[in-house]
């Protein structure tokens, strides 16, 4: 079934912004072998906000485990991370 | 971009801030291949059934929310009504099924099962008799057991020996559970027409039309659509039904896309998605709260019924393109205990159980945890519940009555029932006699078909 097959993630990061916040989630992508495909960035007052689309295919763990690292680190950075398996938003925003 | 940044933030704020959740995901199990003339074997196979069925059930669910990101509130479980399974054990036995029932439950890490339950629209086999007259002690003796009794159809009519009989029931199972706010009352309901595929409870079973095992999925999201409403203050009517259904139809993906996941994991079939709007009592996610953010002053008021016609039916409409397969009761719920707004309607005076019974002409379900003064005569809930049924029989739609005599309170106190169930105001009802009426016994025809008009 097409869901299953379908790997790609939404990350979204808010927080305060500050040096090296993609370069730290990136870091962490790469490390664990997700392809990112698509990223979008801006800054609201001094907000950061940030939408990844990513690809886990390649990954070497679990989603649910990636989603753990990912938002402990967000806790570590002082910045809200949030995974979501890209079907969430396909499902809401394509017909 | 695959999506616009609106668009992810929309959906992260429904989840975070306007209480989109999936209500439930819930497990249709057939037991009639449990079925024996003995109560300990009986008891044992159904325990093994439901355990072999369900048993990734919650696990499943849960590594889908954390993959979503969006919350499964309930998982649950629906089994054959009981009453099929029962007609060769002894009448005592229904105890230790219901016992059975709730322990599996509980290992399974489910908060409710349903399905102690009887389908006796045109009358009563064995099984069914024994099943009802055990539902008081069965549903004091268990804390996750939720039971129904299905007493009319359309096609069947009302049998009025029943409504009679589960006058007497709910009144004897508020006695045996009066220590804890007659809350057993809360896990009974009565229906016309019941739907075999709800995943909601009290009233969920596993039909008799259905596959071996089934995944139905409830889905929510009142805080959703009041968020909705909100943001067009002035519109016509037309543009708030475009905006509901719109509304409605991201909601019901989710549960579309949580039921496809789940019943792939769980290798079994994917049944409905039921696209009942579910409140909460938490702030925002209420119903009532829609219908007051339309124009109507207090939940109520004239007007209301109008108001909940037009949601219930975007409802559905905006629902029915979001999934391929849309069942159980699917509409707007107007329980009292488990609306925050709703309670405050009926404590400042402007809701009450005749304009409950209005509006249950045109949303599911019904009289819907209505907690009334526990010296209410059962002639009176019998009463009150002919006439629920009645109108589910001739609008062929479901109704159902969840209704609770708190024995001890008066109208005008509060009840506190805890945990899921909320915290109900104990309304008035009428202290006029409807005791030679329910007296007649025997069925109310069902409707003629033709001379609609």
């Amino acid at each position: 079934m097409e869901d299953s097959k379908n790997l790609r993630a939404v990350i979204t990061v808010v927080g305060v912004d500050r040096v090296g916040i993609i370069a730290r989630i990136t870091a962490k992508l790469a490390e664990r072998g997700i392809n990112i495909l698509d990223i979008t960035q801006t800054i609201m007052g001094d907000i950061f906000t940030m939408s990844m689309i990513v690809d886990l295919a390649g990954a070497e763990r679990p989603f649910v485990e990636i989603r753990d690292e990912l938002t402990a680190l967000g806790q570590e950075m002082g910045m809200e991370i949030h995974t979501q398996r890209e079907d969430v938003f396909r499902y809401m925003h394509r017909i | 971009m695959y999506y616009s940044p609106q668009e992810i933030i929309e959906t992260i704020q429904m989840v975070r801030t306007e209480h989109l959740d999936i209500r439930t995901v819930t497990m249709g199990i057939s037991l009639l291949d449990c079925a024996a003339a003995d109560t300990e074997t009986l008891c044992g196979r159904i325990y093994e059934k439901i355990l072999a069925s369900a048993g990734r059930l919650v696990p499943v669910c849960e590594t889908i929310e954390k993959e979503l990101g969006i919350p499964i509130v309930h998982k649950r479980i629906a089994v054959t009504p009981i009453a099929l399974l029962g007609g060769g054990i002894p009448p005592e036995g229904f105890s230790a099924v219901a016992r059975t029932l709730d322990k599996a439950a509980a290992v399974a890490g489910v908060n409710f099962i349903g399905g102690f339950s009887a389908l006796v629209h045109k009358g009563f086999t064995r099984g069914d008799r024994d099943l009802i007259n055990a539902l008081p002690e069965a549903l004091a003796g268990t804390e996750r057991l939720c039971a129904s009794v299905n007493l009319a159809t359309s096609k069947a009519g009302i049998n009025m020996d029943a409504v009679a009989m589960m006058g007497r029931i709910i009144r004897r199972t508020a006695e045996l559970t009066a220590h804890q706010g007659s809350v057993g009352c809360a896990k009974l309901v009565v229906f016309c027409n019941v739907p075999e595929d709800n995943p909601f409870m009290a009233g969920a079973f596993h039909g008799i039309g259905e596959p071996e095992t089934v995944i139905n999925v409830g889905v929510s999201g009142p805080g959703v659509v009041l968020n909705a409403v909100q943001k067009c203050p002035s519109a016509d009517f037309g543009q708030l039904a475009e905006t509901i259904k719109k509304t409605a139809f991201k909601v019901t993906r989710m549960g579309e896309l949580v039921g496809r996941m789940a019943s792939e994991r769980l290798d079994t079939r994917f049944g409905i998605v039921d696209l009942s709007l579910a409140p909460t009592p938490a702030v925002g996610d209420s119903i009532a709260a829609i219908l007051e953010e339309m124009g109507i002053q207090i939940c109520g008021a004239p007007g209301t019924t109008a108001a909940l016609a037009l949601l219930n039916d975007a409802v559905k409409k905006g629902g029915a393109m979001a999934s391929s397969s849309v069942g159980g009761l699917s509409g707007a719920f107007i329980p009292v205990s488990e609306d925050a707004q709703m309670i405050a309607a009926v404590e400042a005076g402007a809701m009450s159980l005749e304009k409950l019974e209005a509006m249950t002409c045109v949303c599911s379900v019904g009289i819907d945890m209505v907690a009334v003064p526990g010296d209410t005569p059962v002639e009176t809930l019998s009463a009150l519940i002919a006439d629920e049924m009645a109108i589910g029989m001739i609008n062929r739609k479901t109704t159902a009555v969840r209704i609770i005599p708190v024995i001890g309170k008066k109208a005008g106190q509060r009840v506190e029932f805890g945990g899921l169930l909320g915290t109900a105001p104990v309304m008035a009802i009428s202290r006029l006699d409807s005791s030679r009426f329910v007296g007649r016994g025997g069925q109310i025809p069902p409707p003629i078909a033709s001379l609609t008009n």
